[in-house]
């Protein structure tokens, strides 16, 4: 329980800063694609290593980084109906790794899709802690980048940098930190600590720091509530704190401080400039 | 400071069919070059083309290299509801002195508060670009292709959507990099403005219809022509057989 909190809370700063750029880049769907995605590497690495948290991890990494490419491709080729091609992505993705989990029955399906405590050895808080300081520092590296990138791809490309390096690094990133997740929260949930608190966070800034900020302290909270939740009731790690990030996502959604339905039915009078 | 850009028998297509058809000619460094032409005569793609973002299909530009050219597109796509601060999208500017990871330093950053003075947005350093109106928005973009320093400048239809005190204003610019010896390349469909402000223009329907100093390429039968020639499109095309 303490090594899952520890794990969780590392995940908690890593995570919600990438998905505040997802969201900002209307990438939301991506974040789907990539976590059925890493599903199918972590049944192969499950099949050839047994339950070998390394061995599962390098897999599921290198079968997200796969899907992000092969996402990418198949959108540029297919002149931008992006969405589509996603979607059947991550079906096809689930359904593999669904059926090599059940032919190998090397793991336990309902544990590898949606999380437990228990799983969380110190092998899983090392690689939690590993993926968050690489993600972090990552993050740092390629922040300047990744926002002209974000905000104006053409005028990166007319002063000669790659706009397809850094957003390949950034989709690294992102597949490791739902590779991270994946012990405590499950495959299935695990970009749910990613997405909810970023999405949620549009409500309390507007700007970029402080929804940064503002993601990570919410997903903080998720986490801790979360994880009494699931102790308490009985419940998936995963699917316990994706609720909560989700009623918290609600409530900013309902009452924060910005652009929420609260501030949109209270009329206020208008400023005098 | 060298500004001159070749065209070399320049095509450049759109799937195929010609937006610019064999077109030769130069730009010379300093020059303020107002190109016309009616919708679809391949202004906007030759300009895209010239910052090198739209493939050359034949032909071949020369002078226009990565590094030298800043670009201002039409009716920008950018998300401006992207939270982000005014300074730090004049800062993104700064890319080519700055790169990725170099830091910005006061030198720069004093540097690019004098762009957004100089534009008229004193005052606007830490607003987001979500609460700024069209016009400001596009001196913010003229604030951002200050920093860049390029010697060759790409203003593509810069002054649509914007009131006659904004244009005003961002035109004493473009007079101000003319005056400073930077080439300064304008797309605009104001006949009126090019004849004012660009001593030279170029009168685009695909290929060239005419090109030099700007009191013999504007009359009026040469508009008309432009536009019949523009509107040419077939189907079944059949490829082109100009000799290169």
């Amino acid at each position: 329980m303490r090594r899952a909190l520890a794990g969780c809370l590392a995940l908690s700063i890593a995570g919600p800063p990438l998905g505040v750029f997802l969201v900002l880049r209307r990438m939301s769907l991506m974040s789907d694609v990539l976590q059925h995605g890493i599903l199918p590497g972590l049944a192969i690495g499950a099949a050839f290593a047994g339950l070998s948290l390394w061995a599962m991890g390098l897999g599921g990494f290198v079968a997200g980084l796969l899907v992000a490419l092969a996402a990418g491709a198949l959108a540029r080729a297919t002149g931008g109906r992006e969405d589509s091609q996603l979607a059947a992505t991550y079906l096809v993705a689930l359904a593999l790794g669904v059926a090599i989990v059940s032919m190998t029955r090397a793991v336990d399906l309902t544990q590898l899709l949606f999380g437990s405590v228990l799983a969380v050895d110190d092998a899983a808080l090392l690689l939690m802690a590993g993926v968050a300081t690489v993600a972090v520092f990552g993050l740092a590296v390629i922040w300047r980048p990744l926002i002209l990138e974000s905000f104006d791809p053409e005028a990166l490309r007319l002063a000669g940098g790659s706009g397809a390096a850094w957003h390949l690094g950034f989709l690294a990133l992102v597949v490791l930190c739902v590779v991270g997740g994946f012990t405590a929260l499950g495959t299935l949930m695990s970009v749910g600590l990613m997405m909810l608190p970023a999405i949620a966070a549009r409500h309390w800034s507007r700007t970029l720091a402080g929804q940064v900020r503002a993601s990570v302290a919410l997903a903080i909270l998720a986490s801790v509530a979360g994880l009494l939740l699931s102790y308490d009731l009985d419940v998936p790690t995963g699917p316990a704190i994706v609720l909560t990030a989700g009623a918290i996502w609600l409530g900013s959604l309902a009452a924060g401080p910005q652009e929420s339905l609260l501030r949109s039915w209270i009329r206020r009078p208008h400023l005098a400039g | 400071m060298n500004g001159a850009i070749r065209l070399h028998d320049l095509t450049l297509t759109h799937d195929r069919h010609p937006a610019v058809h064999h077109v030769s000619g130069s730009f010379a460094p300093g020059s303020l070059t107002g190109v016309v032409g009616p919708n679809g005569a391949g202004k906007s793609t030759l300009l895209r083309a010239l910052a090198g973002l739209h493939p050359v299909a034949s032909g071949r530009i020369e002078g226009a290299g990565p590094g030298q050219v800043a670009l201002l597109p039409q009716g920008t796509t950018l998300d401006r509801s992207f939270p982000i601060a005014c300074l730090d999208v004049v800062a993104l500017g700064l890319w080519r002195s700055c790169g990725a990871f170099r830091p910005i330093g006061p030198a720069n950053r004093a540097r690019a508060e004098a762009a957004l003075d100089a534009v008229g947005l004193r005052g606007f350093e830490r607003r987001p670009v979500g609460s700024l109106s069209a016009g400001q928005f596009q001196r913010l973009l003229f604030a951002r292709l200050m920093v860049q320093d390029a010697p060759i400048l790409l203003l593509d239809e810069p002054f649509n959507a914007v009131d006659a005190r904004t244009e005003a204003d961002l035109l004493a610019l473009v007079e101000a990099w003319h005056g400073a010896g930077r080439t300064v390349i304008l797309v605009s469909h104001d006949l009126d403005l090019v004849r004012a402000h660009c001593p030279d223009t170029l009168l685009l329907a695909r290929h060239v219809l005419a090109w030099g100093p700007t009191e013999t390429v504007l009359h009026p039968g040469a508009m008309r022509r432009a536009r019949l020639e523009a509107e040419a499109w077939t189907e079944t095309a059949p490829p082109c057989r100009v000799a290169a």
